[in-house]
């Protein structure tokens, strides 16, 4: 049923629709309005999970691995210093397996406070052994929560997911959405039956400590069901085309790049901007293309490689700085392409911080920089829209 | 009695911990699941691949058993089950980094029994102080020193921040007094609601004392009126263990390390008189002799 609607409404009744035994969460912004329509949904019977309203994100992740580990199916939803709280509890729920699917509304880190959108905080997060998914519209978010569940909780994936959604752009935005239908989703997305569950009519211990022994191989294990996540992800978001009929790409979607000669990569809302942009920059005879990253954990690398092969250059633009180094997506780029006998030049750029808007303008202005760069880089990494003046 | 922690563990001889535990799982029975966090316990009892645990058994991490207790309640009491879930933890996470979980799962008021094997210091990580080392203890971070004579903090008072939640189901208990342990663990297990039990568990590294007189060391630390038994049920004082014959703190000092130096340093003597007083505080107000 196609209605107007909040993006946060959106994905809380796509996280309805996944039925989740538990929801725990604690409140902060921009991820609050998800939450708060979760509680209403369980307030109004509409959700017939148990809704715990923790004591911080610590806890709340916490919570859901008792709860996963008991056999149940389990969601929370947060951002940034939220998110940052939970690090130490993103790796337990990796290492013990648990298939906890989490939205994270993007948004900046402190210092300085800042509570609007980028990517710094599931970017820093990157290593946790999460899989992580972004979304370019709250279209997308919907769908890739229910694909989420999906991919987590196969037996030979057992990864919990980050459901990544930009922030106030995408969480507090109305626009016209397909929401989802609850039987539909629950034929698509069968129940969750653990093997090993916290049971006294067969006890087992969780989360016993490794010796260096044995150590090396739980972390294998884990890097191996990244790899065949890798073909699960486009395998479940094929099935999803086919049951709902919208598709959104697998592991990344590509716009105009088939011929493109300058190709952007990025993830996010910012994608929408982007191909405004590329139509523009096309009609005026600038064969632009676009590469969005729907997953970048796992990478993929031979994917990527494969929808960029014919560029003559690559503007990668994200929202995120690693400091003493360059971006994030731009190293894994360069890094995945360096063994291969792809020589096109690669920049990137830092942009939209702190919820600094992208507009047009900007792209246009990445677009004569990747252009230029085909003669030769003069820099291959800079802050795209940097307010010198006041600096 | 079953044994549903099972041998081979690799506790330290002269260990108290793995005797409380056993007393409370026997207590509690199979139909138990446990969280704890890391510990001693936790270390000791499952170094993959092997488990001393007979009953379901989940670690996640030091500052959150609580949180994962919360949720393990949730989805027994979703399907129905009445399966007792327990927190066994020592008193690092428990006083200390899982304060704020501990919190959140007493105010929220799950049916979950926290047990704290209470040893005063991290034991785990070499004898450290913890919000639990008694005044003037001597632990490897607040050592005896020309400027020190150790730990120079009383002991945070747990049972009273249980008791300011409103948890309805609060005791100490002790290693020494199985009995009372016993009873106390199918209380609180009975109790709807959370319940915290706090029981001394002597640590033969950390308080240095003659392996084989660990039980001596705790029913000392009773008698003396340093660990006063009792319990709270919906927040009244409803349980004290008398003590018949009441020994000074003295008999119970002298014979641990981490307090020798209260004998042979300047200010000792001292020191020694505070801590009798802190004793003769909680047979005044416990009524502990008749």
């Amino acid at each position: 049923m196609m209605k107007v609607v909040e993006g946060s409404y959106a994905v809380a009744h796509a996280a309805m629709c996944c039925s989740p035994d538990v929801v725990s969460a604690y409140p902060i912004t921009p991820q609050t309005h998800i939450v708060e329509h979760l509680s209403q949904l369980v307030a109004d019977g509409e959700l017939r999970a148990e809704f715990l309203t923790v004591d911080s994100e610590f806890s709340a992740l916490s919570v859901l691995v008792g709860v996963s580990a008991a056999g149940g199916r389990s969601y929370s939803s947060t951002t940034s210093q939220g998110l940052a709280l939970m690090y130490e509890v993103l790796y337990n729920v990796s290492g013990m397996r648990l298939p906890i699917v989490m939205t994270v509304a993007n948004r900046a880190l402190s210092a300085p406070l800042n509570i609007w959108n980028d990517q710094q905080d599931s970017i820093g997060a990157r290593d946790v052994g999460w899989i992580q998914l972004y979304s370019e519209n709250v279209q997308e978010a919907v769908d890739t929560t229910v694909q989420a569940y999906k991919i987590a909780e196969s037996l030979e994936i057992m990864t919990p997911v980050m459901v990544c959604m930009d922030g106030f752009i995408l969480t507090h935005v109305y626009e016209p959405v397909e929401l989802l239908d609850k039987e539909q989703v629950a034929d698509f997305l069968p129940p969750y039956r653990p093997t090993d569950i916290l049971d006294p009519q067969n006890p087992k211990t969780f989360g016993a400590f490794a010796d260096p022994s044995t150590y090396t191989e739980f972390r294998y294990l884990q890097y191996e069901a990244h790899l065949k996540a890798l073909s699960k992800i486009e395998n479940v978001a094929k099935e999803y085309a086919e049951v709902f009929g919208r598709d959104f790409g697998g592991l990344l979607d590509a716009y105009q790049a088939d011929d493109a000669e300058i190709i952007i990569v990025t993830m996010g809302s910012v994608v929408g901007t982007i191909k405004e942009a590329i139509d523009g920059l096309r009609a005026e005879g600038t064969k632009v293309g676009l590469v969005k990253i729907r997953s970048y954990r796992p990478f993929p690398a031979q994917a990527l490689m494969k929808e960029l092969k014919n560029a003559d250059v690559i503007a990668v633009i994200e929202k995120d700085i690693c400091v003493g180094n360059e971006a994030a997506l731009l190293t894994d780029i360069k890094a995945a392409f360096y063994n291969s006998n792809l020589r096109m030049p690669i920049i990137g750029f830092a942009a939209g911080l702190g919820g600094r808007d992208i507009t047009i303008k900007d792209i246009r202005k990445a677009v004569e920089k990747a252009s230029a760069a085909r003669k030769g880089i003069e820099s291959q990494f800079e802050f795209l829209t940097l307010r010198k003046e006041i600096l | 009695m079953q044994n549903l922690l099972a041998p081979g563990h690799r506790a330290c001889a002269g260990c108290s911990m793995p005797t409380v535990i056993r007393l409370v799982l026997d207590a509690a029975g199979t139909n138990t699941i446990v969280v704890s966090p890391t510990s001693c316990l936790e270390v000791t009892t499952t170094p993959f691949p092997e488990s001393a645990w007979v009953v379901p058994w989940i670690h996640s991490l030091f500052e959150n058993a609580s949180a994962v207790a919360s949720g393990v309640e949730v989805m027994m009491k979703r399907q129905c089950k009445d399966t007792n879930v327990l927190v066994i933890g020592g008193d690092g996470s428990t006083f200390d980094i899982g304060m704020g979980s501990n919190s959140g799962m007493f105010e929220r008021g799950h049916k979950v029994a926290y047990i704290c094997y209470d040893n005063e210091a991290y034991m785990n990580t070499g004898v450290q102080r913890s919000g639990s080392t008694p005044f003037c203890a001597h632990t490897t971070t607040t050592p005896a020193g020309e400027l020190s004579l150790g730990n120079p903090r009383p002991k945070k008072d747990m049972p009273a921040i249980a008791l300011a939640h409103g948890v309805p189901y609060v005791a100490t208990a002790s290693v020494a007094y199985p009995v009372d342990l016993r009873k106390k663990v199918e209380r609180a297990l009975q109790t709807q609601g959370p319940s915290y039990i706090q029981v001394n568990a002597p640590c033969i590294t950390g308080w240095t004392f003659d392996a084989g007189t660990t039980i001596e060391i705790a029913r000392l630390a009773v008698e003396t009126g340093l660990w006063p038994l009792f319990e709270y049920v919906n927040g009244e004082l409803t349980e004290v263990k008398k003590i018949r014959r009441i020994k000074l703190v003295d008999e119970y000092l002298k014979v641990q390390g981490r307090y020798k130096h209260l004998y042979k340093m300047p200010g000792g003597a001292e020191i020694l008189r505070s801590i009798q007083d802190i004793a003769d505080k909680n047979i005044a107000m416990y009524k502990l002799v008749d």
